[in-house]
């Protein structure tokens, strides 16, 4: 009998949903590419490329729940600066799509990107070297957002900085990045931000194809990071993880070096949320310092609540319902959204403490309840 | 020409550089004592909660402490396992280790476990993964994500769980169960971990009588292979397994012995006992 307890345990753990997942995800990416490419305009079930955009986005911007899911619903580190991972992935990826522009420039210049040219710039500055080359702007989507979740780790966990503290910080490094790439001399192009994308490893941006390609990419990395993210999560590193979370000092006692766990998964949540940055990117065309808005930030935390934290896939689906629901009322009713989002979040925090993916489960305690009160009526009748 | 020898010397075959040493020099206890507790002040704020204490505990023995609130049990522990620093005096781990310079994962490697005045096991968890994540093993990231149970470490948390008495909970989340039985969950996250010495705060607190006898049995037979220091405020339990005891009062120790000798001291009967006597 006990592997037969063993299995409705594993069934029942949190976040374990990975086959349906990927099966779900990847069949509906095939369906909307080849019903983007094979079908004719004019047919009735064609999905425009307009869609298969704002899908890609979606994906990217799922992929940023899941990063701050592995941190918060697993770790409890409440990250309110996950943007500035997303916008630095971002950046670098837009950065090489500038350099491939090349010449196709409003100011024709070979060497430099238009806002150069414009601020009278005449050489390169040392940190736009190499961004070039694909495989060495890819190496930096990575390493910079890691480098700087590690120093950042470094500094705030080992001197043991948590709760409300800690996501002031994470906020604050948000906020500082965002100054500072609004200035025009910190070589990012600054307020306009890195745009006028032509090309990605030499296919035309605008083409359905690339297009395409770009959201199948997104969702194929989207698969990849949630099947590695769980086959961690289920590791005993996972439960040494959510340990941390539930008693920090408890897990201290028990051998384990509290701060280290945390600052490489924070490495491992700033390396998925720069990810998808670098795919963000190429799809929506541009890249400015208003990603680094610690809105944005606390956005992310409102999808993964809405989905459902601890989960996983509680966070995808919250970032796909939010942002369908804000692509829809953004165009009814523009200034209405955020007075929408804040009230989606308090309803949320009141009513639905583990998201819309803990509804089923709320809904079944509470029949569960009215029976059983229902059997007490009968018997004090 | 010295530059090169040094280097000649730092490359010697025969030597291994010093920070490739391993640590481990396992426990020296070739005085039977393995802690060593000397002159340790701690104050907060102007309060001294521990004041000139000396204890020493031998080598495999049992010893209960025992003292009235704000004796300073629960800071003595602290300071033994990391959580809190003191002002003044010597910690020692057998002859030669010093726990006032380790952190506390540092301390629970060296093999000094501790259960707390509250349950605290973790709710979220089954019975079996609070099990297993306290087992002595490697605890580094990497080892931990790559971790696999061996046969061994099965059979030993299959043991453990007989031992506890929650073999049929063993899937069960640790937020589920009964309050004595977090208790005791919480004695067997210790008995996995095959620790050197079991710092044990109030085992008995909120367990019935049955429950008692059976940690009060558990206990005794944990002595001798392991050094167990229990602190409890049920006499009757400390009576049941006590071998030494050791009254502290005021961060101080009062008296030492046994049951009987300490129950006639005059200054324990003046402070603490004096009142049910």
């Amino acid at each position: 009998m006990n592997w037969l307890t063993q299995l409705f345990a594993a069934g029942r753990t949190p976040g374990n949903r990975v086959l349906p997942f990927v099966i779900v995800l990847l069949g509906v990416t095939t369906l909307a590419s080849m019903a983007n490419l094979m079908l004719p305009e004019s047919s009735p079930l064609h999905v425009s490329t307009y869609t298969i955009t704002l899908l890609g986005k979606y994906l990217s911007y799922a992929m940023l729940a899941l990063a701050v899911d592995v941190i918060w619903g697993y770790c409890g580190i409440l990250s309110l600066g996950h943007g500035a991972f997303f916008a630095l992935g971002g950046y670098a990826m837009g950065m090489y799509l500038m350099r491939q522009i090349g010449d196709r420039g409003v100011y024709g210049n070979p060497d430099l990107p238009d806002f150069m040219v414009f601020l009278n710039w005449d050489s390169l500055p040392w940190y736009w070297m190499g961004m070039d080359q694909f495989w060495f702007a890819m190496l930096m989507v990575l390493a910079v957002p890691g480098l700087l979740a590690f120093v950042f780790g470094w500094l705030a966990f080992r001197s043991r900085v948590t709760g409300v503290y800690l996501s002031i910080m994470t906020q604050a490094l948000t906020y500082a990045l965002m100054l500072a790439f609004f200035r025009n001399e910190m070589g990012f192009g600054g307020n306009n931000g890195l745009t006028d994308f032509k090309e990605i490893l030499g296919f035309d941006l605008q083409s359905d194809t690339t297009r395409v390609a770009l959201f199948v990419t997104t969702a194929l990395v989207l698969c990849a990071v949630y099947v590695i993210s769980h086959l961690i999560l289920k590791s005993r590193m996972g439960k040494v993880i959510v340990a941390i979370r539930d008693g920090e000092a408890r897990a201290r006692f028990l051998g384990y070096r509290t701060d280290r766990y945390k600052i490489w998964l924070f490495v491992f949540s700033a390396l998925i949320a720069a990810m998808a940055g670098a795919l963000y990117v190429p799809q929506v065309g541009i890249i400015n310092p208003g990603e680094f808005s610690p809105l944005n930030s606390i956005e992310v935390v409102v999808w993964v609540a809405v989905g459902g934290r601890g989960t996983l896939y509680g966070a995808v689906i919250g970032a796909l319902l939010v942002n369908y629901a804000k692509t829809r009322f953004t165009a009814i009713m523009p200034e209405g959204w955020l007075f929408a989002l804040g009230a989606l979040f308090v309803l949320v925090t009141l009513y639905l403490p583990k998201g819309l993916v803990g509804l089923r489960g709320q809904l079944a305690a509470r029949s569960n309840n009215k029976a059983g009160k229902a059997v007490k009526q009968e018997v004090h009748s | 020409m010295t530059a090169l020898d040094n280097a000649r010397e730092l490359m010697r075959p025969d030597r291994v550089w010093p920070f490739l040493i391993p640590p481990a020099a396992p426990v020296d206890v070739s005085h039977q004592v393995l802690l060593y507790v000397e002159g340790l002040s701690v104050s907060f704020d102007g309060f001294k909660a521990l004041n000139d204490l000396n204890l020493y505990i031998n080598d495999g023995e049992l010893r209960c402490l025992i003292g009235a609130n704000g004796a300073g049990k629960t800071t003595l522990m602290d300071v033994i396992t990391g959580k809190t620093r003191c002002d003044q005096g010597s910690v020692y781990f057998g002859q030669t280790i010093n726990l006032l310079e380790k952190s506390e994962p540092e301390i629970a490697q060296l093999g000094i476990g501790r259960k707390f005045q509250k349950p605290t096991v973790f709710e979220a968890h089954t019975v079996f993964d609070n099990l297993e994540m306290s087992l002595k093993t490697a605890k580094g990231i990497w080892q931990t994500l790559m971790a696999r149970l061996a046969p061994r470490e099965l059979d030993l948390i299959d043991r453990v769980l007989e031992t506890i008495g929650l073999k049929d909970q063993r899937f069960m989340r640790a937020g589920a169960l009964s309050h004595g039985q977090k208790q005791w969950l919480e004695i067997g996250m210790l008995l996995v971990a095959e620790p050197r010495l079991l710092l044990i705060d109030e085992p008995v607190a909120g367990m019935t009588a049955e429950e008692t006898e059976k940690t009060a049995e558990l206990l005794t037979s944990l002595a001798g292979e392991h050094t167990v220091v229990v602190v409890e405020h049920d006499m009757e339990f400390v009576r049941s397994i006590a071998r030494t005891v050791t009254v502290l009062h005021q961060g101080t120790v009062l008296a030492e012995g046994t049951m009987e000798q300490v129950q006639n001291n005059r200054d324990v009967i003046e402070v603490y006992l004096g009142e049910d006597a």
